[in-house]
């Protein structure tokens, strides 16, 4: 082999100066979310290591065959064969052992990283998380006066809990400004720990395919200070006694997820919208139609496969009778009385006129 | 009189399309279809129960493939057998018949079934990248566009499933038509069966396509349960139907590949003297041969439970998580299969091209085995965030990783191999070229995603979506185009377009560069994979505008290489012999290859790569009859 060493130097000399290129233009271009929990901390450095380790490897592989092209193409002319040599045992035994290793290091240092990121913290707070196609609710079971919530509002500096479940099929809990990310399933609790620490609002987005809107089962998430975060709680526990049957009626419809499917301002989404819906003709699937009043409504939500509305699919859940009645007895234990039923056509009749 | 002729012709040209194996098979498609929809039908009316769309798919879907394989003569052999006839079998183009439509009709020819396994895997693959072009359109501004989220979820869904079995087809191309040559046989070991594998794909890839247009199916490509077991949607037991029979195909092709390589090599071929891609064929034909099982299980019970309520998923009795690891123990592997051939030929075809011996041959070899072996312990690793037992975690991850070990053994082994060669580009080596570059983007990108905390972040991403396509086109899609061009010649007796090959080339490399790394940079910035619509204060919209924009270029580049090929079939220059300089045995017999390989059987009397030894010989082959 003819100048093998003065080859080998040039191209040490190239593969440094294209790690570090590749380092800064990686780095460049690949960028994460804002971090916002603890727990980001030592996986952003997780990242930044893999980053590392991507671009020396790059540049050797990368700098070693465009070294080839350039210099070892075959000249015009020339019909001779290449060097002819059939391997390097010794060789072989180096780039099997570096590798593993290093992938070994990075396993055990990857295991350590995962103790951390799921480590309990004392004084962490319970968060009931339900996913369902296609809405988040939450609850606090640490302060039972706080019903049920579509938006997720986290204490800052504190360790969260969320112990979640679907009802339905899988959706995932994932906000990329929190780093970490778990599955819910259906009959079985997950825990997902998360130690936000930076106030600000977020998103949970549902990152496993849950069906026709899983792209649009999102749901805001505000971190605040302690201070608010109390006073948050305190708003959010005014007996529902006080409350006008439109305004229970609007706190079912959050409550037990219509709104994400449902709108009130002619949005377009999975179910019709709601607004100037109440009094008015509606052509149905299959033929015929129907004036919606107060028995349709009725009907529509304790059996959404009996009359359903020209264009829309057939895949609201039939289960609310069941929900209602276990919602109310529930509240009947607290001295409360409702009928969440008539209460929630009052609204949808308000809202629709 | 000449009105006469024209009508005669056209009658006999119908006559011969109803002679076809693929138009009886689709006839008797479409009667198994009828009858098990009607019998199912008449069965539920007859219990006065409502009629169920899941049951009659499944037993209809079922046995439309049987008559399928049944009308096309899949089975005629076979059942001429079991009737005690003595049937020999049959071998050369078909009689009274033109010579075309021995392609589209039960051939036994290992060359003919590697054809056709070839040319519907570009069909396939065509097929699959519209759909994907669609829906990439679709994402280029947020907000919904032109598509529905169903009509979204359907076409993201197919696109994966499609394209799973377009690559199963095309690997299943290459080694039909490879593995007898390069060993030195003149077919593989069991045609019938061989045969049997190529068609029973065909009603598969034809159930997908019903799924696709009685109203599609929402699932992705995994069909999770409890997703597909409640999915209201037809399309969705049609996908795990037409999935399941792919099995099939899967199994018969890779027992039929072992046992070929196993009993049929040439004299002198020792395993360490075959050429290499034969082992990146069989590593990939174990795995096929031992998985595909566990993914038909786990399909056949969401069928099921679709279709007779037997529930094995649903809580409070079923279990989810169950399905994800028959799922995965199947679908971790077989990205395997994918690759392993794909990266064989990039094995193969480096040493011609750089006029060198490959580097580390037994380690090339090995590191296959190796990669086969390691696969089948790391399929948790799709499972990190699903809810399975935390203390899975590091195992799975300290396994996964070590896959990193062998794949490098390979990258390290190609340098060795350009290393102080005199390299040539033609475009199957800018192919192969091509091909490292992607697959080292796409094995770099790997190890990241084993590592369990970032994989917390990046799991379900669209990270996951610029990694796997990565992966999946250096390890087989650009192998694949290399063999394409590389083989041609022997394959049509004519050359391909070399400039057109070269604009395929400088278009698709670089759009696809751009297209990975643009997928996997708003993945990390919080795209998620399987969504309809994305969130703008992503700020991603430019990136994806990119991403789609490159997804068109390539799209393009490869109806150029499909216009070069078939413009070649007719006008391309005459192939020689040897075009190449290759030392493999299928490379000193005419070109076209004759009827039965070789005369007979090569005499392996050297190393399969060298190069550059004065003197050395690989094979000896006896000179061809002439007119053969």
């Amino acid at each position: 082999m003819k100048n093998n060493g003065r080859h080998l130097a040039i191209v040490a000399v190239l593969v440094v100066i294209g790690s570090v290129v590749t380092y800064y233009l990686l780095t460049a271009i690949y960028k994460l979310p804002t971090a916002a929990s603890q727990q980001a901390g030592p996986i952003d450095t997780m990242f930044n290591a893999h980053f590392l380790a991507i671009s020396v490897l790059f540049a050797l592989i990368v700098v070693f065959i465009l070294y080839s092209i350039v210099v070892f193409r075959r000249q015009p002319g020339d019909e001779e064969d290449g060097a002819h040599f059939h391997g390097n045992a010794a060789l072989e035994i180096i780039w099997t052992i570096i590798p593993l290793v290093t992938v070994i290091g990075f396993g055990i240092w990857a295991a350590f990283v995962l103790r951390v990121v799921t480590a309990e913290e004392p004084n962490e707070l319970a968060i009931k998380v339900t996913g369902r196609q296609w809405s988040w609710i939450f609850s606090y079971p640490d302060y039972e006066d706080v019903g049920l919530t579509t938006e997720l509002v986290l204490p800052v500096d504190r360790q969260i809990r969320l112990e979640m479940e679907s009802d339905d099929v899988l959706h995932s809990f994932w906000v990329p400004e929190f780093r970490v990310k778990q599955d819910l399933l259906p009959g079985q609790m997950t825990v997902l720990r998360i130690t936000p620490n930076l106030v600000g609002e977020y998103k949970v987005r549902c990152a496993e395919i849950c069906g026709l809107d899983h792209a649009n089962m999102l749901s805001n998430i505000r971190v605040v200070s302690q201070a608010e975060f109390e006073q948050w709680l305190a708003d959010q526990s005014v007996s529902i006694g006080n409350l006008s049957l439109v305004e229970r009626g609007e706190k079912w419809a959050t409550d037990f997820g219509c709104i994400a499917c449902h709108s009130i301002d002619g949005t377009g989404m999975a179910g019709p919208t709601w607004q100037g819906i109440f009094g008015s003709e509606e052509s149905l699937e299959g033929g015929g139609s129907v004036t919606v009043d107060e028995d349709y409504l009725r009907r529509s939500i304790l059996e959404p496969g009996a009359q359903i509305v020209a264009g829309y699919q057939n895949i609201m859940p039939a289960t609310f009778e069941q929900q209602f009645a276990d919602k109310e007895a529930e509240l009947a234990q607290t001295g409360v009385d409702v009928d969440i039923l008539a209460e929630l056509i009052e609204y949808i009749s308000f809202v629709g006129q | 009189m000449k009105t006469d002729t024209l009508w005669s012709r056209l009658l006999g040209f119908i006559y011969i399309l109803f002679t076809l194996g693929l138009i009886r098979g689709l006839i008797g498609m479409a009667v198994g279809i009828g009858i098990g929809f009607a019998f199912v039908a008449g069965l539920r009316s007859a219990q006065g129960l409502e009629p169920d769309p899941d049951l009659a798919v499944f037993i209809g879907g079922l046995l439309g493939a049987v008559l399928f394989l049944l009308f096309a003569g899949v089975f005629s052999d076979w059942l001429k057998l079991a009737g005690g006839r003595d049937v020999p079998l049959r071998h050369g183009p078909p009689e009274h018949r033109p010579a075309w439509t021995r392609y589209f009709s039960v051939d036994y020819n290992h060359k003919v079934i590697g054809i056709q396994y070839t040319v519907t895997a570009i069909i396939v693959l065509l097929f699959g990248g519209l759909l994907a072009i669609i829906f990439r359109l679709e994402l280029v501004y947020p907000g919904m566009q032109f598509l529905n989220p169903q009509q979204y979820n359907t076409l993201f869904s197919a696109h994966g499933i499609i394209m799973i079995v377009s690559i199963l087809l095309g690997v299943g191309g290459m080694i039909n038509y490879l593995v007898p040559l390069m060993i030195g046989a003149k077919d593989m070991a069991y045609p019938r069966l061989n045969a049997f594998s190529y068609w029973v794909a065909v009603p598969a890839a034809v159930l997908l396509f019903i799924g696709l247009v009685v109203g599609g199916w929402d699932t992705g490509w995994v069909g999770y349960p409890t997703l597909s077991t409640r999915s209201a949607l037809i399309g969705v037991q049609f996908f795990l139907l037409g999935f399941y029979i792919v099995g099939f195909s899967s199994i018969a092709g890779s027992i039929n590949m072992v046992v070929t390589t196993f009993t049929m090599r040439a004299p002198g071929m020792g395993l360490f003297r075959m050429p290499i891609f034969v082992w990146g064929a069989l590593a990939a034909s174990l795995i096929q041969m031992t998985a595909t099982q566990t993914v038909g299980v786990a399909l056949l019970l969401v069928l099921v439970q679709r279709a007779f309520g037997l529930n094995f998923f649903s809580p409070p009795d079923g279990d989810p998580l169950l399905y994800q690891h028959l799922f995965w123990f199947y679908s971790h592997p077989v990205v395997y299969v994918f690759v392993l051939p794909g990266l064989g030929i990039i094995s193969e075809l480096l040493p011609v091209f750089a006029r060198k011996p490959l580097f580390g041959y037994r380690w090339i070899a090995l590191s296959s085995i190796a990669i086969a072996l390691v696969g089948f312990l790391v399929w948790a690793h799709h499972m990190f965030v699903s809810g399975m037992d935390d203390s899975l975690r590091v195992p799975f991850m300290m396994a996964t990783l070590l896959v990193a070990v062998p794949t490098g053994v390979k990258f390290f082994s190609w340098v060795g191999t350009i290393w102080q060669g005199k390299l040539i580009f033609p475009t199957p080596m800018l192919f192969v070229l091509g091909a490292i570059s992607v697959f080292l983007i796409g094995g770099l990108t790997g190890p990241i995603l084993a590592t369990v905390p970032t994989d917390m972040h990046l799991h379900d991403s669209y990270w996951i979506v610029g990694h796997f396509h990565a992966t999946m086109f250096g390890g087989f899609v650009f192998p694949f185009f290399a063999a394409l061009y590389y083989w041609f010649p022997k394959a049509t007796g004519r050359m391909y377009n070399e400039s057109l090959g070269k604009l395929h080339f400088y278009l698709m490399t670089p759009a696809f560069w751009v297209m990975s790394l643009g997928q996997m940079r708003i993945g990390l910035l919080g795209m998620r994979r399987r969504i309809a619509d994305y969130d703008p204060s992503l700020g991603i919209e430019q990136t994806q505008l990119l991403i789609t924009i490159a997804g068109l270029i390539i799209g393009w580049s490869v109806l150029i290489m499909v216009y070069n090929l078939v413009a070649s079939l007719r006008s391309g220059k005459v192939a020689v012999r040897n075009p190449w300089g290759s030392r493999s045995p299928e490379w000193q017999i005419p070109s076209p290859v004759p009827e039965m390989n070789y005369d007979q059987p090569p005499v392996v009397v050297g190393d399969p790569y060298d190069y550059g030894l004065a003197d050395s010989t690989y094979v000896q082959v006896a000179p061809a009859t002439p007119g053969d």
